[in-house]
C-alpha cells in the first residue's frame, strides 16, 4: 500500500476494530478511510463495490471476516469477476483474503476451506499459503496480479508460535502457481497446502526417526492454476503420491490432483494414489468431534507409512 | 513369533479343493521363500506349493493323502524361524471320509473343522486393498482370462505400472522375482534390485507375458511346475483398457485331457514361438486367400538354357528364386501388398525384405532376403541357397530373421497343391506356391488360332491377404501381374 497508492481495503470491522484477527490493526490510522473502509455485512454488495473499483483502475483487497461468508458473493465474483476478462469487460485486479480452516473449535461456519467451491471457476486464482514468508511474497503476487485472486489464510497459522519469523523488510514477491519442496525425500510424495503443510511435516519427521521412511512433502501454495509440473516430477522421482488436505474428502482437490498424476506419470506409479482428508461432514463444534474430523498427524504417518510400505 | 498360514491355493476358477499329495519339509525344517514345500493335485493340476515365507515349517496341518477345501490351512510358517509348535498335530488324521471314485489318491472330503484363514487386516489409511497374507500359487491355465484373480494374485503378479514397465523394458517376468511389498508385491526396489543383481531370466517370448517358462528355462522361477507343460502362471483378468493389448499380445494355448497311452513333451522354444505367433497373426488380420495358375514353360526353358552358366558361376537357381525374382519387383508396383496396418495408420515399406519360410523338420523358421528387389535373379538364388543352409544348421544371426515385409512359403515342394497361409503379423500378405507338376491344358495355336492340347508345368499360387489393407481385387491385379512375369519371364533376369 506504501509503495502502490491504488491499493485499498473493503471489508467489516477491518478499521476502527482492526479486523476480526487484527490482520489490518493500525492500517485505518496509517493510511486514512479512503484506503481502508469498514463496509456493511454484505458481502455481495461490498465484493460488487470493488470489482467496481478495480474496473476504475484501483486494485482493492476485500477481506471476508471469514472465508465461509465468501458465499453471499458467490454471484458476484464467479459470474462477475471471474468472467470479466473473457467477456472483453477488461481484467478485474481483485485480491479476496480471508481466514479460513478448522482446529479453533469455531464450528461449522466459522471453520471451512472454500478452495474447492471456486477452484471450478476459471478466470479464478487461488492461494493458500502455510508460511509468514510465503504468506506476505504471495500476497504482494495477489495485488499486482491482473486476474481475480481468492487468498485462504489459515487460522490456526496467524499466531503458532512455531511459524513465527522475522520477515525481510525488502518489496518481495512469491510467484502465483509455484510449489514449494517443504522436504525432500526418496519414499513418496506427499502433497498438501495451507495448515496441513507442518502436520505433514511432523509426520515426516516421525517417520524418518521411526521407520527410515523419506517423505518429500510439496506445499501446493497456489492451487489454481495447479502447478502440476511440480507434482509430476516428483511423484515421478518417488513413485508414489498421497495427498493431504484439510478440506472435505469428496470433490477435494485429491480428487483433481490424482487424476493429473495418472494422466501424466501413471507409468511411474510404484503404488495407489492415496488421500487423508477431512470426512465429508460440516466442521463439528466439539472439540473431539472436530479432532476426528480433521487430518490429524498420526493419520498422515499411517497412511505414508502404508504407502511406502506398499 | 510370526506364524504364517499356508493356505491350500485357488488352483483354478471351478476348483474348490485339493489333495496334498506329498509333504516335501518336515516340522522344524528351514524353508526359503518360493521353495516348494508340499505337492498337491487338484481336478486339473497337479503343482508344487511354494513357501509363501522364509523360515520354519513349524506345524503340519493336513496330512498327506488328505483333500480340503481351498483357503484352509494346511500348514504354518514361523518368518521368525522359532520351534516347532508343540502341540501340532496332523489334524486331518481324523478326517474319515468317503472315497470318491474320481480321486482313487485321495479317498477324503474336506475336513470340516479346518478354519478358513482370517480375513484380511485393514490398512491404515481408508482406502485400499486387501492384505492378506496370500499364497504366491498362481492359477493353472485353465482357469481362462475371466477368472477373478484377488488384488494378491494381481500385486504378486502385476505389481503397478513402473514395476511393469521396467519389467517389459527388461523383458523380465514379475513372478520370477521376490517381492518384499504388500502380498508379495514386487516393488519398483525389488525390480531394480533384481536388474542390478544380474538374474535376469528373459521372458519366454516378447509376447508371452502369461505364459510359463518350460521347467528348464526359469529355474529359479516361483511359478507353479506341473506335469503338465504349457501351464501357465496367472493370467490376471483384463481390465477394458488392456484388453486390446492382451488379445493381440499374448496368447494362453488351451490344455486337454491326458489318455494313458499319451506322451507328453515340452514345446521347444521354435515351436512356442511359432505357435504364439500364428495365434497372434489370426488374431490380427482378416486373412483372405486368393489363387492362380502360373505356367512354368517360360522359366523351364530359361533353367535349361542358362542351367551351364550358372553351374560354372555356382549358382543353383531354383523356381523358388525366380518367384521371389518377380514378386521383389512387383511389390514396389503393389505398395498395399508391401505395409502394414498400424492403429490407424498404413505403413507402406521402404523396402522389400522377402521372408522365405525355410522347412526344418521339425519347425520352421523365415529367414529374410534384404532388399530383394535390387538382387538379381542368382543374387536371390545365391541368397536363398544361404540362408536355407544356416537356417538348416542354426547359424542365422538375429537380424536375418526380421524385418520382412512380404512372405513367400513353398508347400509344393513336397507336392502338396496348394496351401492357406497364415499371413506373419506386421505384414500384409503371404505367397504360397504349390506343386509345379505337368498339366494337359488347352492352349491356342499360335499361327491358326485353334485350339489344341499341350503338355504344361503348371502350379497354383496362392496369396494370403490381410483384408484391412489389400482388397480382392488389388489381390487379383497382383496375382494377375505376377503370372504375366511369371509366365514370360525375361531372360535378361
Amino acid at each position: 500500500m506504501e509503495r502502490d497508492d491504488r491499493v485499498l481495503l473493503l471489508g467489516e470491522d477491518i478499521g476502527a476494530y482492526g479486523g476480526a484477527f487484527k490482520v489490518t490493526r493500525g492500517f485505518l490510522e496509517h493510511f486514512g478511510a479512503r484506503r481502508v473502509v469498514d463496509t456493511p455485512i454484505a458481502e455481495g454488495g461490498f465484493t460488487g463495490a470493488a470489482a467496481g473499483a478495480a474496473h476504475m483502475g484501483l486494485r482493492p483487497v476485500v477481506e471476508m471476516q471469514f472465508m465461509d461468508f465468501a458465499s453471499p458473493a458467490y454471484d458476484v465474483i464467479t459470474n462477475y469477476v471471474a468472467t470479466s476478462a473473457y467477456r472483453g469487460a477488461g481484467p478485474l485486479p481483485l485480491v479476496i483474503r480471508g481466514p479460513v480452516g478448522g482446529g479453533n473449535r469455531a464450528g461449522p461456519f466459522h471453520s471451512q476451506n472454500v478452495e474447492m467451491a471456486f477452484l471450478h471457476t476459471p478466470g479464478l486464482k487461488i492461494v493458500y499459503p502455510s508460511t509468514a514468508y510465503d504468506a506476505k511474497g504471495l500476497l504482494k503476487a495477489a495485488i499486482r496480479d491482473d486476474a481475480p485472486v481468492i487468498f485462504e489464510e489459515h487460522k490456526g497459522l496467524y499466531r503458532a508460535p512455531a511459524l513465527r519469523e522475522v520477515l525481510p523488510d525488502e518489496d518481495y514477491e512469491v510467484p502465483l502457481g509455484k510449489a514449494r519442496i517443504a522436504r525432500e525425500g526418496r519414499d513418496l510424495t506427499v502433497v498438501t497446502y495451507g495448515a496441513m503443510v507442518h502436520r505433514t511435516l511432523e509426520a515426516a519427521r516421525a517417520l524418518q526417526a521411526e521407520d527410515e521412511i523419506e517423505l518429500e512433502v510439496l506445499d501446493l501454495r497456489t492451487l489454481l492454476p495447479l502447478d502440476e509440473e511440480a507434482v509430476v516430477a516428483s511423484v515421478q522421482r518417488t513413485g508414489k503420491l498421497l495427498v493431504v488436505h484439510e478440506d472435505t474428502r469428496t470433490g477435494g482437490i485429491a480428487g483433481e490432483i490424482g487424476m493429473r498424476v495418472s494422466e501424466r506419470a501413471f507409468e511411474w506409479l510404484d503404488g495407489p494414489i492415496l488421500r487423508v482428508t477431512a470426512i465429508d461432514a460440516p466442521v463439528p463444534y466439539a472439540a473431539s468431534l472436530e479432532d476426528a474430523f480433521l487430518p490429524q498427524v498420526a493419520d498422515i504417518a499411517a497412511a505414508a507409512r502404508y504407502l511406502a510400505r506398499y | 513369533m510370526a506364524r504364517i498360514e499356508v493356505p491350500m491355493p485357488q488352483m483354478g476358477e471351478s476348483i474348490a479343493e485339493g489333495t496334498v499329495s506329498k509333504w516335501l519339509k518336515k516340522v522344524g525344517e528351514a524353508v526359503q521363500r518360493d521353495e516348494p514345500i508340499l505337492e498337491i493335485s487338484t481336478d486339473k493340476v497337479d503343482a508344487e506349493i511354494p513357501a509363501p515365507s522364509s523360515g520354519t515349517l513349524v506345524e503340519i496341518v493336513v496330512s498327506e493323502g488328505a483333500t480340503v477345501e481351498v483357503g484352509t490351512v494346511v500348514a504354518y510358517i514361523d518368518s521368525d524361524g522359532g520351534p516347532p509348535a508343540t502341540n501340532g498335530k496332523p489334524a486331518a488324521e481324523a478326517a474319515p471320509a468317503e472315497s470318491k471314485p474320481a480321486e482313487e489318491s485321495s479317498p477324503r472330503e474336506p475336513t470340516p473343522s479346518m478354519p478358513l484363514p482370517p480375513p484380511a487386516s485393514p490398512p491404515p489409511a481408508s482406502p485400499s486393498p486387501a492384505a492378506a497374507p496370500a499364497s504366491s500359487a498362481p492359477a493353472p491355465a485353465g482357469a481362462g482370462v475371466q477368472a477373478p484373480d484377488s488384488a494378491e494374485e494381481r500385486m504378486r503378479t502385476r505389481s503397478t505400472p513402473v514395476v511393469r514397465r521396467i519389467a517389459e523394458e527388461h523383458g523380465i517376468d514379475i513372478s520370477a522375482i521376490p517381492g518384499t511389498g504388500h502380498a508379495g508385491r514386487v516393488t519398483k526396489n525389488d525390480i531394480l534390485g533384481f536388474i542390478e543383481s544380474g538374474k535376469e531370466p528373459t521372458r519366454p517370448g516378447q509376447t508371452a507375458v502369461g505364459t510359463a517358462p518350460a521347467p528348464s528355462a526359469a529355474p529359479s522361477s516361483p511359478a507353479v511346475v506341473t506335469s503338465a507343460p504349457g501351464t501357465a502362471t496367472p493370467a490376471p483378468a483384463a481390465a477394458p483398457s488392456e484388453l486390446w493389448e492382451r488379445f493381440y499380445g499374448e496368447v494362453r494355448h488351451p490344455e486337454f485331457p491326458i489318455r494313458s497311452a499319451d506322451r507328453v513333451e515340452a514345446m521347444d522354444k521354435i515351436r512356442r514361438l511359432t505357435a504364439e505367433h500364428m495365434v497372434v497373426a489370426k488374431r490380427i488380420a482378416p486373412h483372405v486367400h486368393s489363387f492362380i495358375e502360373i505356367d512354368f514353360t517360360a522359366i523351364d526353358r530359361i533353367r535349361s538354357a542358362n542351367r551351364h552358366r550358372w553351374e560354372e558361376q555356382g549358382a543353383r537357381v531354383s523356381y523358388t528364386a525366380f518367384v521371389a525374382w518377380a514378386a521383389s519387383r512387383l511389390l514396389r508396383e503393389f505398395p498395399m501388398v508391401n505395409s502394414t496396418v498400424s492403429g490407424n495408420n498404413v505403413i507402406y515399406r521402404g523396402n522389400v525384405n522377402l521372408g522365405m519360410a525355410v522347412d526344418l523338420n521339425p519347425g520352421l523358421i523365415v529367414p529374410v532376403i534384404k532388399d530383394a528387389d535390387e538382387l538379381g535373379l542368382v543374387g536371390i538364388a545365391r541368397k536363398l541357397v544361404d540362408l536355407a543352409e544356416r537356417a538348416r544348421s542354426r547359424q542365422l544371426n538375429p537380424d536375418e530373421i526380421q524385418g520382412a515385409t512380404f512372405s513367400i512359403t513353398n508347400p509344393g515342394v513336397l507336392g502338396t497343391l496348394v496351401g492357406m497361409p497364415v499371413i506373419p503379423k506386421g505384414t500384409s500378405a503371404i505367397l504360397g506356391t504349390g506343386a509345379i507338376e505337368k498339366q494337359v491344358v488347352v492352349v491356342q495355336d499360335p499361327a491358326t488360332g485353334d485350339d489344341a492340347m499341350a503338355i504344361r508345368k503348371r502350379a497354383l499360387f496362392s496369396l494370403g491377404y490381410d483384408h484391412r489393407i489389400v482388397d480382392g481385387a488389388d489381390a487379383a491385379r497382383f496375382l494377375a501381374r505376377l503370372k504375366e512375369v511369371l509366365d514370360a519371364f525375361p531372360e535378361d533376369a
